[in-house]
């Protein structure tokens, strides 16, 4: 027994060793200060994420598997409460190549205020208003590190729909998305070989990416269905191919962030752009505090509008860098519709650490729109301010 | 007559250069024994080719609390540029599997990079802001980066003993105006050419924060470095301690192990 004890000591170790786990989890309580469109929306929710990951490598580091996965509970719209694989892949690392199976989580681009490049994951929207949550995609990638830049082939073989708010959620249209009965453009539907490349490089103070999409719309549009007794919206996802550019170029003080795509879609060839700076006053009244200025301009091209939020409007952000131990910051900024004068929104996000394992974070988003042929008129009265408490280990 | 009248102007300059230098060489002025010493601190501290380190930093406020930070360093010695330099973050976990990508530059701007994980993006970020506290520390970036000759103008003051070693006490004036700094106050000891002690002042002109090696060990048999690091700031009472928990050379790192495209792979 006493020789028996050490070995089963070692036991999980030598199973494990290789493993490493990490991951977080928060609660986040979000309160609504207006009472929703429709009637049995409440005006406070709570929900709960679970974020687990996991890391391995073999074969000298050369190879390695990582997985992320996610899960919500809501307490409202059942909709939200959702999982996903965010991340499974594996990954071989040649000398100046890399090939990548699995599931993935890619991003592409420079602008702060809007992702136009960024196409490769669909968009966890039913997750927060600013888009920034992704689902994990389905892809193979190859992976070419030279002089002359950073190479990526890209193969999707399915694809992602978008999540969006259930009939019990906020952030919703007049009638639900029945993301059960999508259309789409491609016999193939959601199994469509969708294909990318990108090339990105550092030129000095600049940084470029170039790259190109073919396949399936990340972005639905939406057909009325009143054939049965309670209508609804049926997302339609088109083909599209899209070439797009994204630089950024540091010019002493400011930094200079520009996106650009060229769509075509359906019988639509388009153009959409965002362009602007962020200026830093470093060290703020002879203080360590940062204090930077966000300036964002939005153009899209498209004729029919009624999707599209960023078609000419102008951002402005500040975001203050405290540089303490907590590491606290606040980002805040008012995106202005250049052609409504009254559709506007506002946000504030603000986070800092209580301890190693702990963080809280406040985001707040406002929406002002009478405007009925703008899409954030759906959002008129769900301004909100959530509070989170995050838990990393 | 003109090639003749040539060649005699010549040959005085010559020999004009000459006397001048051995003059000089004979009479060093402060800046060139300055200067001849920070390259003699330079060139003993040359060929150690690339190291992975294990690293704590310990944050301590006036009232003595401390927050520990945890991360890895891996770098990479460059002959005919600065060094590339990789810091990947442990601890606190909220920043876990973040890493900052540092190219050296001697007489330009580094090239800096952040992977962010949480968004899976590289964000190429302004050296310039190098003045600034890296992670909430007293270290500045610019303090994390690597001793280049043109990052400065030196000046030898004196000969000093500091805690028993025998020292050369130097001046050395940031060429960048990005600087957070005036001017640098460096004890460098006569057998090893090892920065011992550092005195920063800001740009006013007065004492900001002093830094003292501690806990020399030898690698290689030929690399001095500190195991441990003291930054105290005057001004605010705060102050920073860098552990090295373990430190190796010769580990295989190539220029690829330094490429932004494949931050989102390294652990």
């Amino acid at each position: 027994m006493k020789r028996l004890l050490p070995v089963i000591a070692l036991l999980p170790t030598c199973v494990f060793a290789d493993i490493e786990y990490t991951g977080n989890a928060a609660v986040e309580q979000r309160y609504f200060f207006q009472d929703a469109l429709y009637s049995q929306h409440e005006r406070a929710n709570l929900s709960v994420y679970f974020a687990p990951q996991a890391y391995t490598s073999f074969n000298d580091g050369n190879d390695s598997i990582v997985f992320k996965g996610f899960y919500r509970v809501d307490q409202q719209d059942e909709e939200r409460t959702h999982g996903d694989i965010r991340e499974f892949k594996w990954t071989h690392s040649g000398d100046e190549w890399e090939v990548q199976a699995g599931i993935g989580k890619v991003f592409w681009g420079q602008a702060e205020s809007l992702h136009l490049v960024d196409i490769i994951n669909q968009t966890d929207a039913i997750e927060a208003i600013d888009g920034e949550d992704k689902l994990g995609q389905p892809m193979a990638t190859f992976s070419l590190f030279k002089d002359w830049g950073n190479t990526t082939v890209f193969v999707l073989p399915y694809f992602r729909e978008r999540t969006f708010s259930g009939e019990d959620g906020r952030f919703r249209a007049a009638l639900p998305v029945d993301t059960d009965n999508p259309i789409f453009e491609s016999p193939d539907e959601e199994k469509n070989l969708d294909w990318a490349l990108r090339w990105q490089h550092t030129l000095g103070d600049w940084e470029v990416g170039l790259s190109y999409f073919d396949g399936t719309s990340r972005e639905p549009d939406f057909v009325l269905n009143n054939e049965t007794s309670e209508p609804s919206l049926r997302p339609f996802y088109p083909q599209l191919q899209q070439a797009g550019i994204d630089v950024l170029a540091l010019l002493g003080d400011w930094i200079v962030k520009f996106e650009g795509i060229q769509r075509k879609v359906l019988d639509q060839d388009y153009t959409a752009f965002v362009g602007g700076f962020e200026y830093s006053f470093i060290g703020l009244f002879d203080s360590v505090y940062d204090i930077n200025w966000l300036m964002e301009y939005q153009y899209d091209g498209r004729e029919d509008i009624t999707n599209v939020i960023s078609q000419n409007d102008l951002m402005l952000g500040t975001r203050l860098v405290f540089n303490d131990i907590d590491g606290t910051q606040i980002l805040a900024g008012v995106v202005q519709d250049l052609d409504y004068s009254n559709v506007r929104s506002g946000f504030i996000e603000a986070s800092s650490r209580i301890n190693d394992h702990w963080k809280w974070r406040v985001d707040a988003w406002m929406f002002s729109s009478d405007e009925p042929a703008e899409p954030s008129f759906m959002l008129r009265r769900d301004d909100y301010v959530q509070l989170s408490l995050e838990y990393y280990f | 007559m003109n090639k003749n009248l040539l060649s005699s102007s010549t040959i005085f300059t010559l020999v004009f250069a000459l006397l001048t230098y051995s003059v000089s060489s004979y009479a060093q002025s402060p800046q060139e024994k300055g200067l001849e010493i920070a390259k003699e601190r330079k060139l003993r501290d040359q060929g150690w080719g690339d190291s992975t380190g294990n690293m704590s930093m310990i944050l301590r406020n006036a009232q003595g609390d401390e927050v520990e930070r945890k991360m890895r360093l891996k770098s990479l010695e460059l002959v005919d540029d600065g060094d590339k330099g990789m810091t990947i973050f442990d601890q606190p976990l909220d920043v876990k599997g973040t890493v900052f990508l540092n190219f050296t530059h001697a007489s330009e701007p580094d090239d800096q990079w952040m992977y962010l994980p949480k968004l899976s993006k590289v964000k190429r970020i302004r050296s310039r802001n190098k003045s600034g506290p890296f992670m909430g520390s007293e270290f500045a970036f610019e303090d994390m980066s690597s001793f280049e000759i043109e990052k400065y103008e030196f000046k030898y003051l004196r000969d000093e003993t500091y805690e028993g070693q025998a020292s050369f006490v130097l001046e050395q004036v940031p060429t960048d105006k990005n600087s957070g700094y005036s001017k640098q106050i460096v004890w460098v000891d006569k057998e090893h050419y090892r920065a011992l002690k550092i005195e920063f002042y800001d740009r006013k002109g007065s004492l900001l924060k002093e830094l003292v090696n501690l806990d020399f060990a030898l690698y290689l048999d030929k690399y001095w470095r500190p195991m441990r690091v003291e930054m105290f700031n005057e001004q605010n009472g705060k102050s920073t301690e860098l552990i090295t928990h373990e430190l190796n050379f010769d580990t295989g790192l190539t220029d690829n192990d330094f490429n932004k495209g494949t931050l989102k792979n390294v652990r």
